[in-house]
């Protein structure tokens, strides 16, 4: 630790207004920042908010309640593949499967994303920021298995220059710069993000695994498979044709984007968020207030025109990427509602909409990212009509004394 | 007087470009710009309305009534307008069916009130048509720009003609479904500003 500190102080004069290599200064103060606590803090006599709270713990916390669905994500991309050849693989080889799978989307989703916020820091004369820890790793998480690399380096750098720079960086933008990442995927190439093939990955990577397909075999997500079912009844199956249960819904051995499988590593995502105080508790009640609702409504009136009504309430809030969404999508405090009240209209909206467009929308098997999208637009308005009915609460208040 | 008459054709260009700076006919720019072809057919129909209404506007000038000049500058729009349609269908009925309702529009393009409303009718016809040309070919070269991206990357096509190889998709890469679609032609345009304003120094708002 002390020859890195050494380093550090070594160099550093070349990084200094007068220095060979003072353009780069943001990113010599970048990795300073990263590795040590700076010196210089606001000082502890004054009028000072002081909280041991801040960009790099926030975003350091959220990449921890991140890693058990990463984990369970590569686990599980393992499983389907030896599932749909046919092999029975010892649980260290599927895991294997999956790191290789998935790792090169988040080196290329990482690569691209901080090399644009690091240029655009040098441009500016910002200091780098940690803004990108999180969407870096959210982007290969929400994204099928079989998305090709190029796409994603794509999409990354699309979002990050005209969902997050253009607005002023980290903490300005309007939109969560990791769905709008999966948003220009899903409609640049729609035939790559939703589909039967899309979201299990049946070729050999790196030399692992390979075989032939068993019979049977079907890519569809259990929503891909509501969405085109026809008749009065419903029943989902896995990828070799087994019915599938809430709990494996719960568990997540079903096929879907890497990281929104398993609800049950969400929740536990969802609990240090909740626990650390990272995460709004209002948001995520309420987004699955608002789903539960709405599937209820819809489960009720259930008609064959709208075959993913059939599902039941409780697991329309397993399946596909709607507890994923509510519990790291809709609760970015910079896109979101900051007032209370807000807070909770969002999220409730937020959980309506994504099971509205699921079911009511044949072309959109899956509503969480355009729910939050959406709701993202709407957050500064309801924000401001939240204020504004205050202000009108407390003025008749002093009116009326 | 001459280096007047320069700044009036080659101001729309770039410094006073009617749709980049002005932001006006910004609704054209999205409807028609998914393909190059009638992109610049747009382009030219535009200008040669501009153009021609410029100079009949500018040629009675003097004998409109303040009051009722609105209609009057309509009336001279509409029947130009009619005439390009016509035109369009006689001699180029397939892009005339792609731009549909879009030539009827013109009519309504904001640059043609705008500029028979500031120019044409406190000028000359050979300044006015000047400036008719050249804000059409200013709005032209917008809408080629951003149609030349938008087929390219969303259809691998130019003119209708395959330029991206057949190579380069058998490696993988895909049209961008997302440029066809109105959101990106916004977002084409506003990188052309960006460019734009980044290189104009006295463009650029503090």
């Amino acid at each position: 630790m002390k020859a890195l500190r050494k380093f550090l102080d070594n160099i550093k004069p070349a990084f200094q207004p007068e220095g060979k290599l003072s353009k780069l200064q943001s990113v010599y103060d970048g990795f300073e920042s990263f590795l040590f606590t700076p010196n210089s803090t606001s000082g502890k006599t004054g009028a000072q908010i002081h909280d041991s709270i801040d960009l790099k713990r926030t975003m350091i916390i959220v990449v921890i309640a991140l890693i058990p669905a990463l984990l369970f994500g590569m686990y599980n991309v393992g499983y389907q593949h030896y599932l749909a050849i046919g092999q029975q693989t010892a649980f260290f080889d599927t895991f294997l499967y999956g790191l290789a799978a998935v790792l090169p989307s988040i080196v290329v989703s990482y690569a691209v994303g901080l090399g644009i916020e690091f240029t655009a820091a040098q441009i500016r004369g910002h200091e780098i920021n940690e803004g990108f820890l999180v969407s870096g790793l959210l982007i290969p998480l929400i994204c099928p298995i079989n998305t090709p690399l190029w796409m994603i380096a794509v999409a990354t750098a699309f979002a990050v220059i005209f969902a997050k720079e253009v607005f002023g960086g980290t903490g300005m933008n309007i939109f969560n710069v990791a769905l709008v990442t999966r948003a220009v995927l899903f409609f640049g190439y729609p035939s790559k993000m939703s589909g039967d093939a899309a979201f299990v990955s049946t070729d050999s990577v790196f030399g692992l695994g390979a075989g032939n397909l068993v019979d049977g075999y079907s890519g569809a997500t259990p929503l891909g498979q509501a969405a085109t079912n026809v008749g009065d009844t419903l029943s989902l199956t896995n990828i070799v044709g087994e019915p599938i249960s809430t709990l494996d819904a719960f568990l997540g051995l079903i096929p879907g984007s890497v990281g929104e499988t398993s609800t049950l590593c969400i929740l536990i995502g969802a609990a240090i968020l909740l626990f650390t105080g990272i995460a709004s508790w209002r948001i995520m009640l309420s987004v699955f207030a608002g789903g539960l609702v709405m599937s209820s409504v819809a489960y009720f009136f259930a008609t064959p025109a709208f075959p993913t009504s059939f599902i039941a309430p409780i697991d329309q809030l397993c399946y596909g990427g709607f507890a994923f969404a509510a519990v790291f999508m809709a609760t970015d405090p910079v896109t979101g509602a900051r007032t209370d009240l807000g807070k909770f209209i969002y999220g409730f909206l937020i959980g309506v909409f994504a099971i509205l467009i699921r079911i009511y929308n044949g072309g959109y098997p899956e509503g969480a990212m355009l729910a939050v999208l959406l709701m993202n637009a709407f957050a500064p308005t309801i924000d401001y009509c939240v204020v504004n009915a205050n202000i009108k609460r407390r003025l008749k208040r002093a009116k009326a004394q | 007087m001459a280096t007047k008459i320069k700044e009036v054709f080659f101001n729309p260009f770039s410094k006073n470009n009617p749709v980049i700076v002005q932001v006006l006919g910004i609704c054209s720019v999205l409807a028609v710009t998914a393909k190059l072809e009638p992109a610049l057919v747009m382009g030219i129909s535009v200008t040669a309305v501009l153009a021609f209404a410029n100079v009949i506007i500018s040629l009675i000038r003097n004998t409109i009534p303040t009051n009722i000049r609105i209609i009057v500058q309509l009336v001279v729009v509409a029947t130009l307008v009619i005439i390009v349609d016509q035109v369009l269908k006689a001699y180029n009925y397939q892009v005339s069916k792609q731009l549909s309702v879009f030539i009827g529009l013109i009519i309504t393009n904001c640059i043609l009130m705008g500029r028979l409303e500031a120019f044409a009718l406190g000028n000359k016809p050979w300044p006015a048509f000047l400036d008719g040309v050249g804000n059409g070919i200013g709005y032209a070269i917008i809408l080629v720009v951003v149609g030349f991206f938008r087929e390219l990357l969303g259809s691998g096509t130019l003119f209708g003609i395959q330029v991206v190889p057949q190579a380069l998709y058998d490696l993988g890469y895909m049209n961008n479904g997302l440029m066809i679609l109105p959101p990106m032609a916004l977002i084409t345009a506003a990188c052309i500003i960006w460019v734009q304003r980044s290189h104009n120094k006295d463009l650029q708002e503090k």
